[in-house]
């Protein structure tokens, strides 16, 4: 037996076909789950099963679906990070931020669109979207947000690709990591960490820019002057960023995450899952030089595929709960294949319904149109829809009507009866607006405002801003026989005195 | 029950040894080692927590901690900023005529905020939160004042109440007639038909016109000869359509008879001049002030 520290890489790998190295690994969620439940049951019955982190050494990946990845990494961090220096023009007293969410004054701004508090169900219809939309690509295509696009997959993947950049690759690493605290491995860890640390910062920093003007923030950052908000929001994402994505890694994914557990109600077996297809992948083996592939499987034991796992399993052990579907076996297999000569496609996307088949191909037989997609593409049509249309006709002058309900109606002296109504008058426009109420539905009404002189007065709404003005409807005692219930329809316009612009409501006139 | 180790081919895995339906056995998944460290710095954190903040009570205190935190003076300080923030609109108020704080519409929004959780706090008891009032109980909305409706009666009456013992307050009260034996019950009931018809209610014509010539004996000197009564003393409009205490002949002779007499408190004292203000422009505002 060699001394510990004086591994080589041939300790770690053999040859599983000609010029094919064999990994030395076996899927680490098999292995811990072994060895940690042998132990419980060894400790006795009540005893609590503890499974002892195996660190996984995901290996680099070339290939097709690497460089999607790699793709969709440098795009989405792009826009995390650059989103909110985007400036955009609003005119004076209005922030130019193009992508601000203003909870210090309660709006959001998306560009040209202005989201007001009373308006945030809007927000809510982009959850609901992006909820159909997370169980459509489910449904199409496995767990294609987990591989690619969750923010816990592409921070992981570049603090992966920091850890490879300061401390090798693989087997590299392996290693040094099985050896001493060498200077060299010391310095190679401070590096990764201090990367890690530094990629943190910059995700937390951006974060906060997201709620504030970006470069007064930056400026109010540096200078120690930011809203102690912003340095705890700054502290939390980046302790988080460096703790999930630099250490936890796959266990938030296994051990944390909700999502893999709501996914399997989502998928059917026309589902593209990535797979290893045993049917002509079995029986595996090593393969040399010269010998028949007659009668033996394409697959050479190589375990390239588990070398480059994230998250440390073997996809030749069939779906997992632990598979964030991110192709990078793919990737991996169709290497070795293409060098022993073989087909590629061994591990690929494919259906359950073809998998069940030896002589099908990964995706004979495909039907994206089925009941579950057409249903969830169906409901996010109908959600864009009614969004897109509530937004284009929505009025840059809003009103609300409260009536008073306590009391409902007053009888004044005369027997006339009075009705309060409360009438927020909200004005998007970066103009101050004059506006006049009128009040229809009832003959012989009376009306009155409070503050204000005469029945019909203009009123003045500030910039970007709400008024809210008191009403008084009144019906004299002659006019009562107007009314045919003691709750009448009751009809409040506000108009525009020089565009024409109106909003109107209808409410009720209560009586005896 | 536990009974033998099994092991599960397909996940690899050693089951609990619990058997259901004879064949339905609990895989023992381990739990990840984090998990329990986890659970230890919670353990840990709240120790740290009970040496920093408050946490254990004792007889008669509780342990203060050591960073000497309590909501309590959080409240009280957040009160103070908001006290000081409103120092400058309380000033204002206390130094405007109460004609001309609703001129000052800065002045006016404050004034009706304020007024109206003033209201809520000290008035809405008997008036009704929407101070819609009830029986025996004015309604503040509509525009009948039986001590005047305008911002200074207004005042006058909120600073200092009516029969309640207070130098200043609206004193006057009506006689009781059929308790203190003025008047007989059949005349009281006379009286009251006549009152209902100068209200525009229906009444017993002879009754009515048998009352008519007793109040104009007995009561027109405080309701007036047209019934429409007298602010100065408190004597409410008998001819309009509001009856504090109801309108039903039962009710105007019960009226007669006793006298009523509602009593208010002082609220000069009870509150600082600005609240008792505020509360003035507040209640003039809900559309019966004059």
């Amino acid at each position: 037996m060699q001394d510990k520290t004086k591994l080589t890489p041939d300790d770690f790998i053999t040859e599983a076909a000609p010029g094919v190295a064999r990994h030395d690994v076996q899927a680490v969620a098999r292995r811990k789950a072994t060895a940690a439940t042998v132990a419980a049951v060894d400790a006795g019955p009540g005893k609590i099963a503890l499974a002892g982190r195996q660190h996984v050494y995901p290996k680099k990946a070339k290939g097709r679906y690497r460089n999607i990845k790699s793709a969709i990494l440098v795009l989405t961090l792009g826009i995390y990070y650059l989103l909110p220096w985007i400036r955009w023009d609003r005119g004076p007293g209005l922030p130019s931020q193009a992508f601000l969410l203003d909870f210090e004054h309660q709006r959001l701004y998306f560009g040209p669109i202005e989201i007001w508090a009373q308006e945030f169900y809007y927000i809510t219809g982009l959850l609901v979207i992006s909820a159909l939309g997370l169980f459509l690509v489910t449904s199409v295509a496995g767990r294609v947000w987990c591989g690619y696009a969750c923010p816990q997959t592409v921070w992981t993947d570049m603090m992966v690709a920091v850890e490879r950049f300061w401390q090798g690759d693989r087997n590299v690493h392996m290693r040094r990591d099985a050896g001493p605290w060498t200077f060299d491995k010391i310095w190679r860890k401070a590096a990764t960490h201090t990367s890690w640390i530094l990629i943190s910062l910059a995700t937390g920093g951006a974060f906060v820019f997201y709620f504030r003007d970006a470069p007064t923030l930056a400026t109010e950052l540096m200078t120690g002057t930011a809203p102690s908000v912003a340095y705890a929001f700054l502290g939390i994402f980046a302790f988080t960023t460096y703790l999930l994505g630099g250490i936890a890694r796959e266990q938030v994914c296994i051990y944390m995450c909700p999502w893999p557990r709501i996914q399997g109600a989502m998928l059917d077996r026309n589902s593209l899952l990535v797979s290893y297809r045993a049917a002509i992948g079995e029986p595996r083996g090593p393969h040399k030089r010269g010998d028949t592939w007659d009668n033996r499987g394409d697959c050479v034991d190589c375990k390239a595929c588990v070398a480059v796992c994230p998250v440390g399993i073997d996809i030749r052990n069939g779906a997992q709960l632990e598979c964030i579907q991110c192709a990078l076996c793919i990737d991996a297999c169709n290497e070795i294949m293409d060098k022993v000569g073989r087909p590629r496609g061994l591990i690929d996307y494919t259906t359950e319904h073809n998998l069940a088949s030896a002589t099908a191909g990964p995706r004979d037989g495909l039907k994206l149109l089925r009941a579950r997609t057409l249903l969830y593409s169906g409901v996010i049509a109908l959600i864009c829809a009614l969004m897109t249309w509530s937004l284009l006709s929505r009025s840059d002058l809003d009103i609300s009507v409260l009536a008073d309900r306590n009391p409902q109606f007053v009888t004044l002296s005369d027997g006339s009866v009075r009705n309060g109504y409360t009438i927020k008058i909200v004005n998007k426009t970066d103009e101050v607006r004059q506006v006049r109420i009128k009040v229809s539905g009832i003959k012989g009404i009376v009306t009155s405002m409070v503050g204000l002189d005469g029945a019909d007065p203009v009123i003045e709404v500030p910039v970007a801003d709400v008024r809210a003005v008191k009403l008084f409807v009144t019906l004299p005692r002659e006019s009562r026989s107007e009314l045919s219930s003691t709750s009448t329809p009751l009809d409040i316009t506000v108009a525009d005195t020089t565009t024409g612009v109106n909003s109107a409501r209808r409410t009720s006139f209560h009586s005896p | 029950m536990a009974s033998e180790k099994h092991f599960d081919e397909v996940t690899g895995t050693h089951t609990t040894g619990h058997v259901w339906d004879g064949d339905l056995r609990e895989l023992n998944k381990p739990l990840p080692k984090w998990w329990l460290y986890v659970l230890y710095v919670c353990i840990l954190w709240s120790i740290a927590y009970w040496i920093l903040y408050p946490a254990w009570p004792s007889l008669t205190d509780y342990s203060k901690g050591y960073l000497g935190y309590s909501q309590r003076a959080e409240v009280a300080n957040d009160i103070a900023v908001a006290k000081a923030a409103q120092e400058k609109y309380r000033q204002g108020i206390a130094n405007t005529a109460l004609a001309d704080i609703p001129k000052n519409p800065e002045l006016m929004q404050f004034a009706l905020a304020g007024g109206a959780a003033l209201f809520g706090d000290n008035c809405s008891g008997c008036h009704g939160r929407g101070a819609q009032g009830s029986v025996g109980y004015p309604n503040l909305n509509d525009d009948d004042w039986m001590w005047g409706g305008a911002l200074d009666n207004i005042h006058k009456t909120i600073s200092f109440g009516i029969r309640n013992g207070n130098e200043q307050a609206h004193s006057t009260a009506m006689p009781r007639f059929g308790l203190d034996g003025a008047l007989e019950p059949a005349v009281i009931n006379d009286v009251a038909s006549y009152v209902r018809s100068t209200g525009g209610l229906e009444a017993d014509k002879d009754a009515a016109t048998r009352g008519a010539a007793v109040f104009a004996e007995q009561c027109s000197v405080c309701h007036g000869e047209d019934g429409k009564g007298n602010q100065e003393l408190g004597a409410p409009n008998l001819a309009d359509s509001i009856w504090l205490y109801g309108n039903s002949q039962k009710d105007v002779v019960t009226s007669i008879t006793t006298g009523r007499g509602g009593i208010m408190p002082a609220w000069d004292g009870r509150l600082d001049p600005v609240s008792v203000k505020m509360l003035t422009v507040y209640v003039h505002s809900l559309g019966g002030g004059k």
